[in-house]
């Protein structure tokens, strides 16, 4: 037996800081019942996982003696989930759940954390990025916020930071830039346009973002549409944005894709990936798909990270000061 | 030859990086909620001493180094090397001038310094953060003078040269911040 100077089973949050996130959670749940938007519960544990090869789940199994052994999947988002209920015609949803996401850990990340999802029937992306911004000075009202928002397209954030038309530019262009900014990276070829995009709006333009406001991101490169529509043009783009504070990600969303036949697609593209990059298959969500065919209503939907939102009204600089037990003591 | 994966990266990990040993200083996780995730390290090169910044790609591996700090006692310099040994195994090992550096200044024998070993060999040595060391040559002070104010440059044994107050003289003993190379005491 050591003794006990081991101060582990404490909180990393102080007591102030847990009294907020119970406070800034009670705002949410008021700001989307004056506006009739539906609370709801999803399963958190699924038969499906999530197909992102840039997502990695956590899997799951019964120990009973004689119980089926089949896999389940901790959620990276309720995403599928809530459009299933949407399909079935919940009209305007959301939800705050624990999500997981296998391998995330960081001053910004802890692979146990807290989501806010919504869903709003006949919003558009544009109308959504505003309400976002709504709801952020609402609950975060006498907490040290930003009070107003810029919107910035995803090229013209860049073109105005690396001076590169991002939808334009190749792998070599960004590599070059980023030598030019005397970023020193391993592990990135030629081959890897979308992760040098992401390199580049890491290491380079987040930075700038959301200084002193909150900055909408918008209008993606349309082979980063995730879950978003992707708008035909030349260049197509994806109708998905990510909201920004002092250089952080707060929350990424979509005008949802209602295409039950481009969405099978996309999870078997990002299958043959998996299988590209020697990571385990994970089967897609079925019941998405078949809820997708039945019908979609035109929706726009966007993940926040609660935790975050309370790193902006706590002046925290990591989240484990927000959150009671971050990973390393869970 | 043994490896660590990006997400095994955390401060002291010791690893090789452009075939010199290297130490992790800070690791950062960093990635869009969609999209490539990436560690970006502030890493130190064990030979050199100089910190860059490196990304690397989420996944990637990286070599490990066998690199090991050791508590050893430094022997004597015979003109060429500096001879430590472990007081335990008695085992011994010398370094030449590159290594030993600025160190060389504080080394007295039979003080205890943290030898950095990567493959067996020294790369660095670092003295005791004080040792007591005695004067060699000084200005005589001004008699009666024990302000400090002021102060005069005086030569060590092991040819540091720092600057002590008026009063101490030739022959005294003092104890010396090898870090930032200031006086603190007599000793």
């Amino acid at each position: 037996m050591t003794l006990a100077t081991n101060c582990d089973w404490r909180p990393t949050a102080s007591l102030d800081t847990l009294t907020r996130r119970a406070q800034i959670i009670a705002r949410v749940r008021e700001f989307f019942a004056r506006r009739g938007v539906l609370e709801v519960e999803t399963p958190i544990l699924s038969a499906a996982g999530t197909t992102d090869p840039n997502l990695h789940s956590f899997a799951a199994q019964s120990l009973a003696p004689g119980a089926n052994r089949g896999l389940r999947y901790l959620q990276t988002s309720p995403e599928f989930a809530m459009k299933r209920l949407l399909a079935a015609g919940s009209g305007s949803i959301y939800q705050i759940c624990k999500v997981f996401r296998g391998d995330e850990s960081g001053r910004l990340h802890n692979p146990e954390f807290t989501m806010l999802e919504w869903y709003r029937v006949g919003f558009s992306y544009h109308q959504l990025m505003d309400e976002v911004v709504l709801l952020a000075t609402d609950v975060l009202a006498g907490f040290q916020s930003p009070q107003t928002a810029e919107k910035v397209t995803y090229r013209d954030a860049f073109l105005a930071h690396t001076s590169l038309d991002p939808h334009a530019a190749t792998a070599a262009d960004f590599m070059a830039h980023a030598q030019s900014r005397e970023l020193d990276v391993s592990g990135l070829g030629s081959g890897d346009r979308d992760a040098w995009r992401d390199l580049l709006l890491t290491h380079i333009v987040e930075p700038h973002l959301g200084r002193g406001r909150f900055t909408c991101l918008y209008d993606y490169p349309a082979s980063q549409a995730a879950l978003a529509r992707v708008r035909a043009g030349d260049p197509p783009l994806a109708e998905r944005f990510e909201v920004y504070f002092e250089g952080i990600e707060l929350a990424n969303g979509f005008q949802e894709l209602a295409d039950a036949n481009e969405q099978r697609e996309r999870f078997e593209r990002d299958r043959r990936e998996r299988a590209k990059r020697g990571l385990p298959d994970v089967p897609h969500d079925e019941h998405l798909l078949a809820a997708l065919a039945h019908g979609l209503p035109v929706c726009s939907g966007v993940a926040l990270g609660l935790d975050r939102l309370l790193m902006l009204a706590s002046a925290a600089t990591s989240i484990a000061e927000v959150v009671a037990f971050p990973w390393e003591r869970s | 030859m043994a490896t660590y994966s990006t997400n095994e990266f955390k401060s002291g990990l010791k690893v090789m990086l452009d075939g010199d040993p290297a130490s992790i200083v800070e690791n950062e996780f960093v990635k869009p909620g969609k999209g490539q995730a990436f560690s970006r390290v502030k890493i130190r090169n064990l030979k050199t001493g100089r910190v860059i910044e490196r990304t690397f790609k989420s996944g990637d591996t990286i070599e490990a180094a066998d690199v090991v700090d050791v508590e050893m006692q430094y022997l004597y310099n015979d003109g060429e090397f500096w001879h430590f040994m472990q007081p335990e195994s008695f085992e011994q090992v010398q370094t030449d001038k590159s290594t030993v550096g600025d160190s060389a200044q504080w080394l007295k024998e039979q003080d205890v310094c943290l030898v950095t070993l990567w493959n067996g060999s020294p790369i660095s040595i670092d003295p005791p953060h004080t040792v007591v060391l005695q004067v060699v040559e000084t200005d005589p002070g001004v008699r009666g003078d024990t302000s400090g104010g002021g102060g005069k440059p005086a030569k060590l044994e092991t040819g540091a040269v720092v600057r002590v107050p008026l009063f101490v003289q030739q022959g005294d003993r003092v104890k010396v911040n090898t870090r930032t190379g200031e006086y603190i005491s007599r000793a």
